[in-house]
């Protein structure tokens, strides 16, 4: 079984769209930052609510309802899969052939919760989550629903105006290429001694002269990049 | 071809598309019609423009902005419509009563679960008082007897003091919560939408069969049929739909147990939408008429016969022909 958090789903045109799945941890504590949210909100409906007698507590126990089953599908449904926790953790709830998430999807996974909780603490929704592929619960999995990371608009090379384009001094493979391309496309995201650490290992394939690594490779692969953009 | 020049060539269509992708809501344009009826068009052409860019292994940024937009693209093109494209109105209607009536063994085994323990419970407790003790505690069955006291004026509640709206609320929480997980408590091989089934049937059976061993007919009786109709078929309701799930896990018959489950899942929440609603009337004739002293016996038998036999005809004889086009519709 090959473990991997990137799903591939094939479009009918042939194309192959990739998501990041989301493990349990950010679930768990989204999941928290929910429920602090709704916990809050029943505190003040029930300090306001107090003045007005049986009938407020009637709309407290609607309110309670509400909130208690209608929250999740509600953001889900109409904030593109995201209830305000999963937007602190940069998640969403999307359909697995990466559609934005329908009304009865998102409805069937959050009334599967109690399936879910079950008996306490999620257990059932955690040891779902640890044993599928796709990391679902017991609701994702009969809705046909992922969490995946929002997709980022990776830097282009534009950004990297401060570099200077090096032409590579001897062959490279494509997957040379590549590696060379991804680790100038990921500065800023790693600090400088992983850095310097990473272009070490590259060190046998790289001509002898070259005495900081980090920045000949950054150089090539900003090279390899091109400076479309910048012509446009 | 070179890169630059791939680009220069499509960098208009490019824009174009981008900007019909972003802006999803204006729909008054007559420009933008057109460009609706031709996006499929323009989609296949990204997609295609992204094969060769990838196969081409043109630059970095050029394929993350087509990648961006052919899964913009995608999602508009592909995001399925439900309920929203045959209305809630029509779903009501027909969808609702169709996905029951293509559920009926289900139904059959939910009812069954829930009647015969309610039948068996309420007789032998006419028979021997002293069992109602054994399932429900006696402080509870103290509250239960005052509620529907013929002395009082509002019937079905412990305190006189409760207002409709409060009892329209815990009506709300409660019995669509006990619905809810009636239903999600099936995945597991319908167990859980069993005994939530038995036990509703034997605490509901207890009560009446103490009730009327009290003699307190002339208040319990009309005080329930009326919001009955709605609740406990809708009880019954929820009660099938676990079952189907569960039922897909035990026996997926030709599919995957999790592709049999997301079949029966589609099902099974369309039948949790009509009990929502079910319940959600429910409460609120049982709030609002149920509780009321100043209608007459004879007006709340009658009244809660009509509304049993309504909810029976509408779920399982109402327009035959329509219901059964609309499931085969939208299958």
């Amino acid at each position: 079984m090959k473990l991997d958090t990137i799903t591939l789903v094939e479009t009918p045109e042939g194309i192959d769209l990739q998501a990041e799945l989301v493990g349990i941890v950010p679930r768990t504590l989204a999941y928290i930052i929910d429920l602090i949210i709704r916990i809050a909100i029943m505190l003040v409906l029930a300090i306001l609510l107090a003045f007005a007698g049986e009938a407020g507590a009637g709309v407290f126990l609607i309110a309670f309802f509400l909130l208690e089953w209608w929250y999740p599908v509600v953001y889900e449904v109409f904030r593109d899969g995201q209830t305000p926790g999963k937007k602190a953790f940069n998640i969403k709830v999307i359909s697995d052939d990466l559609t934005p998430v329908r009304f009865g999807a998102s409805l069937t996974r959050n009334l599967l919760r109690t399936a879910d909780i079950f008996p306490s603490m999620y257990l059932v929704g955690g040891i779902a989550i640890a044993s599928t592929q796709r990391f679902q619960r017991l609701g994702d999995i009969a809705a046909g629903t992922l969490v995946v990371y929002c997709r980022e608009d990776s830097k282009t090379s534009s950004e990297l105006g401060d570099m200077i384009p090096v032409p590579p001094m001897h062959s490279l493979n494509e997957e040379q290429q590549q590696a060379f391309i991804n680790f100038t496309l990921n500065k800023g995201q790693i600090s400088n001694a992983r850095q310097q650490e990473i272009a070490d290992i590259l060190r046998p394939i790289l001509p002898d002269k070259i005495s900081s690594p980090d920045d000949y490779v950054r150089g090539v692969g900003k090279w390899l990049l091109g400076t479309a953009s910048k012509l446009k | 071809m070179k890169q630059l020049e791939f680009e220069s060539l499509y960098a208009s269509f490019w824009d174009e598309i981008e900007t019909f992708l972003s802006n999803q809501n204006e729909k008054s344009d007559h420009n933008k019609k057109n460009q609706i009826v031709l996006f499929p068009k323009d989609y296949r052409r990204l997609c295609q423009q992204l094969a060769i860019a990838k196969s081409r292994r043109y630059s970095r940024d050029l394929i993350i902005r087509l990648n961006r937009l052919v899964q913009l693209g995608y999602e508009r093109l592909y995001k399925a419509s439900s309920l929203k494209n045959r209305g809630i109105i029509e779903f009501l209607a027909y969808g609702f009563p169709a996905t029951l009536r293509a559920n009926k063994s289900f139904l059959w085994v939910s009812t069954f679960v829930f009647v015969v323990p309610l039948l068996l419970m309420m007789l032998a407790v006419i028979i021997n008082d002293q069992l109602i003790y054994s399932l429900i505690a006696a402080g509870d069955v103290r509250g239960m007897e005052s509620m529907y006291d013929p002395s009082l004026n509002k019937l079905g509640r412990e305190r006189q003091a409760d207002s409709d709206l409060f009892m329209f609320g815990f009506y709300i929480y409660n019995n669509i919560g006990i619905a809810f997980k009636c239903f999600a408590t099936g995945i597991f091989a319908g167990l859980g939408s069993l005994f939530v089934l038995a036990f509703n049937g034997l605490y509901i059976g207890a009560i009446s069969g103490h009730l009327t061993a009290l003699g307190f007919t002339e208040t319990f009786y009309p005080f329930v049929i009326g919001h009955g109709s709605f609740e406990l078929t809708a009880i019954i309701f929820s009660g099938a739909a676990g079952l189907r799930l569960g039922f897909a896990l035990v026996d997926p018959g030709k599919y995957s147990r999790t592709t049999a489950l997301q079949i029966a899942a589609k099902d099974a929440i369309k039948i949790m939408y009509g009990v929502f609603i079910m319940l959600l009337i429910a409460a609120f004739i049982e709030a609002f008429w149920s509780s009321s002293s100043t209608l007459s016996n004879g007006i709340k038998y009658s009244v809660g016969t009509l509304l049993w036999l309504l909810v029976i005809y509408y779920c399982f004889w109402f327009a035959p022909q329509r219901v059964s086009t609309y499931r085969h519709a939208t299958q």
